[in-house]
């Protein structure tokens, strides 16, 4: 039951279908990779699954331990345990990580609970120090002016801090030369665990490298066309994605 | 309608929206003639000069047409015939909490102001309707030199300050409002700084309207004498009625040789109330004046603080943040008149549309030919939330000679769909993801006032957007 399934799910943008009928079951406590080419829906799926108000779920359904999650905000869904890693994360001027991370903890909390802020600042700065993130950070607005390696690395704390029970990490390793590449991957690996599913979704075969999966899918046309154990992401590496198409 | 109300009531999204009944000794009645003006001297025992200052600025009340030329339409619906002018219980502002009477203190105790008072002001005046119904300042502020004193204590106990400069940075007839200030003023604060003298802790004034189709109408006089400083506070409030209410302040501020002042406001009051507010400093050679004003209720809001950079190296500055909500109009803006060499003016604004919402920027900047080296610096950002959320922008600087500095900003932005989400991935609520973004668009302001007014701004940003989101 501890599963993150997604059954059958088609979905659109417009009216365009994006995801046709996919199918995929993460344990907690595994880490499954998504690959695939350019426009083949995975961006989609990680969108789609938390609640993002542009795309159409047309059917089929998306179980978080059982329970169906479409027709919920985005933020119920965040609250239940599930976490994205944004390809792209949103800027936010004037707000401060200490104080949106601060905000999104206290989310969490049960109505008339307040974060403890000691706690809260000894964990965040704990955190920090795992992912090489200098203090100052704290009092920076929320990715303003960030580079690619550092909202990257912002986005891996506020899932330190926020501990979901499933993560989805979009194109984490986009923009990242090797050094950050490193220290990400290193600070997902520290929250790899018995309590988590992960689903990494990459375009390259470089992060899974470093960020060790349990499965890989291969995705083309808003489908799972390919499963297997971590050496799969290998072979695509060498034959390249049509050797897939051209298999099917 | 005497309501029991009890302390731990669920207070409405406006916490100034509650009443107690209140029994008036003085009344002027409704409307608006000589009478009225005689009823006011009369009963306030103003010396003749104030009987005569008042008359003209009746005159010229009249005499000047409704600014819908250039201003807002809905002044039209001000119908100043069906307004109460003058309302108080006694003219005798008291020292003690104590001496205040039961059914206004309890007022001013439900609205927090004596725990405020002992927390972190030097001295607090409180306005009841049209007059001050308290007004004391701490012993060792007192011992200093300063004065700190309503209107009409002000004139008649110190009128050698007071007459040198009432009514000089506005005359009465500035303005159509700022003429009915000058025939029906009640209230407000007279305050004197000693020079050299340093008011740690701010000064505090609290205007509460209590009466419906009631018109407040107070008068401040701040002069803050040579190489002195003060901070001054002013909140104010009302409940809602169903029939407009008008609150028309005018404020001078005179800052000599090297002197600074502060002056902030919180304005809250309930949406029925037109607000149209005259206010203006002189700031001689090296004083500073600075205006943190920031808007949150009325329905209409018209209010363009000034100053008037007199001496050489003066410096002016506007600090000002608006959020319009539902049905409001904020027309906000600033004037700085530089009128010496070196003079340096800062216009800072940020305004918040929401719903069918809208605020307007209107400043104004004038450098003369024969000046040297003055600067002038305006920025203006808009916020619009929904799609029918409307800000306009009218800024009018003219600098004329050369070897000045004036650098203009301005830009309206629009929070997006795409933050929103990204906060709710997070966890956040619509409402608080949308709260977080307009708190962080005014933070940098917001900081600029003491530590207890930006805790109050971001609990009534907060509760704004609350109601802002479907």
């Amino acid at each position: 039951m501890n599963t993150l399934s997604i059954r059958n799910l088609h979905a659109s943008i417009g009216d365009k279908p994006i995801l046709r009928g996919l199918n995929l079951d993460i344990p907690q406590g595994e880490v499954h990779a998504i690959m695939g080419k350019n426009g083949s829906g995975k961006s989609t799926l990680a969108k789609v699954m938390a609640g993002h108000p542009d795309y159409t779920v047309t059917s089929g359904d998306v179980l978080l331990n059982g329970q169906s999650i479409l027709g919920m905000e985005p933020d119920v869904r965040a609250r239940l345990g599930l976490f994205l890693a944004f390809q792209y994360p949103m800027e936010i001027p004037g707000v401060t990580i200490a104080n949106f991370i601060r905000a999104a903890v206290q989310a969490r909390l049960p109505e008339g609970e307040e974060l403890e802020a000691t706690e809260y600042y000894a964990k965040l700065y704990a955190k920090m120090d795992e992912l090489s993130i200098p203090r100052a950070f704290t009092s920076r607005s929320v990715n303003e002016g960030f580079s690619g390696g550092e909202k990257k690395r912002c986005e891996v704390l506020q899932m330190a801090m926020l501990q979901p029970r499933y993560a989805v990490l979009d194109e984490t390793d986009s923009g990242l030369d090797i050094d950050a590449l490193k220290v990400v991957s290193s600070g997902v690996n520290a929250l790899r665990g018995p309590e988590v599913g992960m689903l990494v979704i990459t375009h390259y075969q470089r992060l899974l490298d470093y960020i060790v999966p349990d499965k890989v899918h291969v995705m083309a046309e808003g489908e799972i066309v390919l499963s297997g154990d971590k050496d799969l992401a290998l072979k695509l590496e060498a034959e390249g994605y049509d050797w897939v198409t051209a298999k099917n | 309608m005497n309501t029991e109300t009890k302390p731990d009531i669920n207070i409405d999204r406006s916490v100034g929206d509650f009443r107690y009944d209140v029994d008036y000794a003085f009344d002027a009645g409704v409307g608006l003639t000589e009478k009225t003006i005689d009823y006011i001297c009369d009963v306030k025992g103003d010396p003749d000069w104030v009987r005569k200052f008042r008359k003209e600025g009746y005159k010229k009340f009249l005499e000047k047409p409704m600014p819908t030329h250039w201003a807002s339409k809905d002044l039209e619906n001000i119908v100043f015939e069906n307004i109460r002018y003058y309302l108080s219980q006694g003219q005798v502002p008291k020292r003690s909490w104590d001496d205040v009477p039961e059914d206004v203190k309890r007022t001013f105790e439900r609205l927090g102001i004596p725990e405020q008072e002992r927390k972190f002001l030097a001295g607090v005046e409180a306005q009841f309707d049209s007059e001050a119904a308290y007004s004391n300042i701490k012993e060792a502020v007192g011992k200093q030199g300063v004065i700190f004193v309503g209107s009409t204590e002000g004139l008649q106990k110190h009128p050698e300050i007071f007459k040198k400069w009432f009514g000089k940075v506005i005359p009465s007839g500035d303005n159509k409002f700022s003429a009915l200030n000058s025939a029906v003023f009640s209230g407000g604060s007279f305050i004197y700084i000693p020079p050299g003298v340093k008011v740690s802790h701010p000064l505090q004034a609290y205007f509460r309207i209590n009466a419906q189709n009631f018109g407040q109408f107070e008068r401040t006089l701040i002069i803050a004498d040579e190489g002195s400083e003060v901070t001054y506070m002013e909140g104010c409030t009302a409940p809602k009625f169903e029939t407009a209410t008008l609150h028309s302040a005018v404020v001078e501020l005179v800052a000599l040789k090297g002197a600074k002042i502060q002056y902030i406001t919180v304005q809250n009051w309930s949406s029925n109330v037109f607000n149209l507010v005259t206010k203006r400093g002189l700031a001689h050679e090296d004083a500073e004046i600075k205006w943190i004003d920031c808007n949150i209720g009325s329905r209409l809001t018209m209010k363009y603080p000034g100053v008037v950079m007199k001496g050489r190296r003066a410096r002016g500055e506007v600090i000002s943040i608006a959020l319009a909500g539902d049905g409001q109009h904020q027309d906000t803006g600033a004037k700085m008149v530089h009128a010496a060499d070196e003079t340096t003016s800062n216009i800072i604004s940020k305004s918040i549309s929401l719903g069918t919402g809208r605020s307007t920027y209107r400043g104004m900047v004038h450098i003369p030919k024969h000046l040297k080296k003055c600067k002038n610096n305006t920025e203006c950002d808009a916020l619009l939330i929904n799609a029918n959320s409307r800000t306009d922008t009218y800024p009018a600087i003219t600098v004329r000679g050369q070897g000045h500095s004036v650098q203009h900003e301005a830009s309206v932005s629009q929070i997006n769909a795409e933050q929103i989400f990204y906060m709710q991935q997070r966890g956040l609520s619509e409402a608080a993801a949308m709260s977080l973004a307009v708190n962080g668009f005014v933070n940098d302001l917001v900081q600029q006032f003491p530590m207890e007014y930006s805790v109050e701004l971001k609990r009534l940003i907060d509760l704004e957007m609350e109601g802002s989101v479907g």
